[in-house]
């Protein structure tokens, strides 16, 4: 069996997850990935915001923060900026990531800065007791949507699509060695990598929209997610409450470190001529 | 353990004299002080800094982003800290106000950065041309919670390239993020400068563990208070938030340490006081009345008081170097030997708030305030000289 114990802080146990979250599921997953890379945990960053989700990094022996509601891409920017060596993982929220980080989130996919980020959309604010979110589908009950929510939802992965990124994937806490290769994936990417894992909040989500129990809220991902071959085949109508998973777009661009080290290098080299 | 984050071993060594602007000049400090990252969002009357970065920067290897807003600057030079690497940004007013929240997180988690803040006029986008002092408190209580914060306030084009590499030593030695508080006219004068030699300067680094990292503690408290701190990657695996922790860095419930932590972040500063805080005294030996004035009005203060002496009126003045902590000490040494206080400020009454405080009603205190977007001229302040003579 994968010895999970080396990589985590045991100290730091019990997990405040709810039993259920889809948060764990993403944790294992993520170290699944990076113990296949065999990546030296000291050169192992995992930086995250503010959110259940972003509870994730404090668990992790590596290099970790948890920064600001919305800012973890910021700070994950400055350290790839200046240790470049690092790999940098970013753990963000729905919320995080597209409501209060919505700015960072395109910037970062726009500059295609070698960062990974793993964002656990539960369709839902789960930290502050299940307020509706950028992603939370429209018609859906939340705390703040108490007569179902009445706005339109982001497309996360088109969002970053649209912005630049290199590598944009999705998958479900369903499809979790999906999600093994998709972060192995993206980390290997020399760019920015989004990787949109859908996943269950039973405590704030599911309940307020009689979704069931953890075990039957993952067999709502299984049959509503399908691959982008199989969504070609099927019909606006078929396609209206179903998403795709795997890989949404590979889009290799110059990477926002690599061309600053070469504009470093040019000027240097110019300024030695002189 | 002696500290000292002054900035100059030795004050005579100087360069041959130049004309410099207060915006370059920070610049140039920053990169004689260590700073290899710069991250920020343009906002006159601060750009300057960002141009000068941006062309300098990556001459010595160093790295200058432009972000997407001032919080993502913020941010970012946090991020940049946490590796090791000297940071700053610089802003001005509505700037300053985005990022708030993320130097409250440098506070909490004693992340070393300097935040040049170029006041101009406001509130709101106010007056973007124009030199005020209104951001003084907001230096101090601008993001929430009790937070420990340095701040300076240089009246001069030298001054500020010495506070600037002032600001990342004490940024460095206490592990706090550092405020310097310019103001519009200091950041686009010219002025005849003659900068210290490199080689005088004092450069402070961060304390580093000298523990191997099975036994670090990144907030453990020390004699100075100010724990040691190890850049990410290299071996020293541990956690840093902005939740209130432990001296693992992990977050804790325990009301105990949740004390205990949060009065050492003030204690560091208490007990590095006397380095920190740092005043200039001009012509106030024998004065009865004191003015205490900074930044820009500072400028226009001395000149009045040399009018006044002129005629024979014996003023002289108390010009904090550092803003915050406030001197306080001072201001109450000297009140025992005066008989008024006059506090000339770009603002309506922030640091005269704190000068009350300190005389606690011993001598009358007099407020002189513009916040017209228009320098003091020496004749106001001579006339309230006169008044109070
Ligand atoms: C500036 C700021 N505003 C609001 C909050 C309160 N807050 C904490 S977490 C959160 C939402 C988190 O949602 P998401 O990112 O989706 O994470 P989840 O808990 O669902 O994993 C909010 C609104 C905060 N911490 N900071
Ligand atoms: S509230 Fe939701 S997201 Fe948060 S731990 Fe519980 S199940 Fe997970
Ligand atoms: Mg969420």
């Amino acid at each position: 069996m994968f010895d999970y114990q080396s990589y985590l802080r045991l100290d730091h146990f019990p997990l405040i997850w709810c039993p259920g979250c889809g948060n764990g599921v993403v944790m294992k997953s993520m170290l699944r990935a990076i113990d296949n890379l065999r990546l030296p945990r000291d050169q192992v960053c995992v930086v995250s915001g503010i959110g259940c989700s972003s509870r994730l990094s404090g668990y992790l022996d590596f290099n970790t923060v948890h920064t600001t509601h919305g800012r973890a891409l910021t700070f994950a920017t400055g350290i790839k900026m200046a240790k470049p060596e690092l790999t940098v993982i970013v753990v963000t929220g729905d919320g995080d990531c597209t409501a209060i980080g919505g700015n960072h989130f395109i910037h970062a996919a726009r500059r295609n800065i070698d960062l990974t980020v793993i964002l656990i959309n539960n369709l839902i604010y789960g930290m502050t007791g299940g307020q509706h979110s950028p992603t939370t589908p429209s018609g859906s009950r939340a705390s703040t949507a108490p007569f179902g929510n009445s706005e339109n939802t982001f497309n996360v992965s088109g969002l970053a699509i649209a912005a630049g990124a290199s590598f944009v994937a999705r998958s479900t806490t369903y499809h979790a060695q999906q999600c093994d290769k998709l972060i192995e994936k993206g980390i290997q990417t020399p760019g920015f990598a989004l990787i949109e894992i859908m996943a269950a909040c039973p405590t704030s989500f599911g309940r307020a929209n009689k979704a069931g129990s953890p075990a039957e809220m993952m067999l709502w991902q299984r049959d509503h997610a399908v691959t982008p071959q199989r969504a070609e085949k099927m019909s606006p109508e078929e396609l209206q409450d179903k998403f795709t998973i795997g890989v949404l777009a590979e889009n290799p661009r110059p990477e926002c470190r690599a061309e600053y080290q070469k504009l470093i290098d040019r000027v240097r080299a110019e300024e030695a001529k002189r | 353990m002696t500290r000292s984050s002054r900035p100059l071993n030795d004050p005579n060594r100087r360069r041959p004299p130049r004309l410099l602007t207060g915006n370059e000049a920070c610049a140039m400090a920053a990169i004689d002080a260590g700073m290899r990252f710069y991250a920020g969002y343009p906002i006159t009357p601060s750009s300057e800094i960002a141009e000068s970065l941006a062309r300098w920067l990556p001459t010595v290897g160093g790295v200058f982003i432009a972000m997407e807003d001032e919080i993502a600057s913020m941010g970012a030079i946090i991020g940049a800290s946490l590796t090791g690497v000297k940071s700053m940004t610089a802003t001005s007013g509505p700037g300053f106000s985005l990022m708030q929240e993320n130097i409250g997180y440098a506070s909490m988690a004693e992340v070393p950065v300097v935040v040049v803040n170029v006041m101009r006029g406001g509130p709101s986008t106010g007056l973007p041309t124009s030199p005020a002092q209104g951001d003084v408190m907001q230096a101090r209580w601008g993001t929430h919670g009790d937070h420990p914060v340095v701040a300076l306030a240089p009246y001069s084009v030298e001054e500020t390239y010495e506070a600037t590499v002032r600001a990342f030593n004490l940024s460095e030695q206490y592990r706090v993020p550092v405020i310097l508080l310019l103001d519009e006219v200091i950041a686009h004068v010219n002025e005849k400068v003659e900068l210290p030699e490199r080689e005088a300067l004092r450069i402070v680094e961060r304390p580093k563990p000298e523990v191997p990292p099975s036994q670090y503690l990144p907030y453990v408290d020390t004699p100075t208070g100010v724990p040691p701190m190890a850049p990410f990657g290299t071996g020293y695996r541990y956690h840093v938030t902005g939740l209130a922790h432990d001296e693992t860095g992990f977050q804790t419930n325990d009301p105990k340490v949740i004390d205990a932590q949060l009065r050492r972040l003030h204690r560091k500063l208490e007990l590095g006081r006397h380095d920190i805080v740092e005043v200039d005294e001009f012509l106030i030996q024998d004065a009865e009345i004191g003015i205490f004035a900074y930044g820009s009005s500072a400028r226009s203060a001395r000149r009045a008081i040399r009018l006044a002496r002129e005629k024979g009126i014996r003023v002289g003045m108390l010009r904090p170097k550092t803003i915050w902590p406030f001197p306080d000490e001072e201001v109450r040494a000297w009140t025992g030997r005066l008989k008024a206080w006059l506090v000339p400020e770009m603002n309506l009454g922030q640091a005269a708030h704190e000068v009350e405080w300190a005389v606690a009603g011993r001598v009358p205190i007099r407020r002189l305030n513009r916040v017209d977007g228009n320098l003091f001229h020496p004749s106001e302040i001579l006339r309230a000289i006169e008044e109070m003579a």
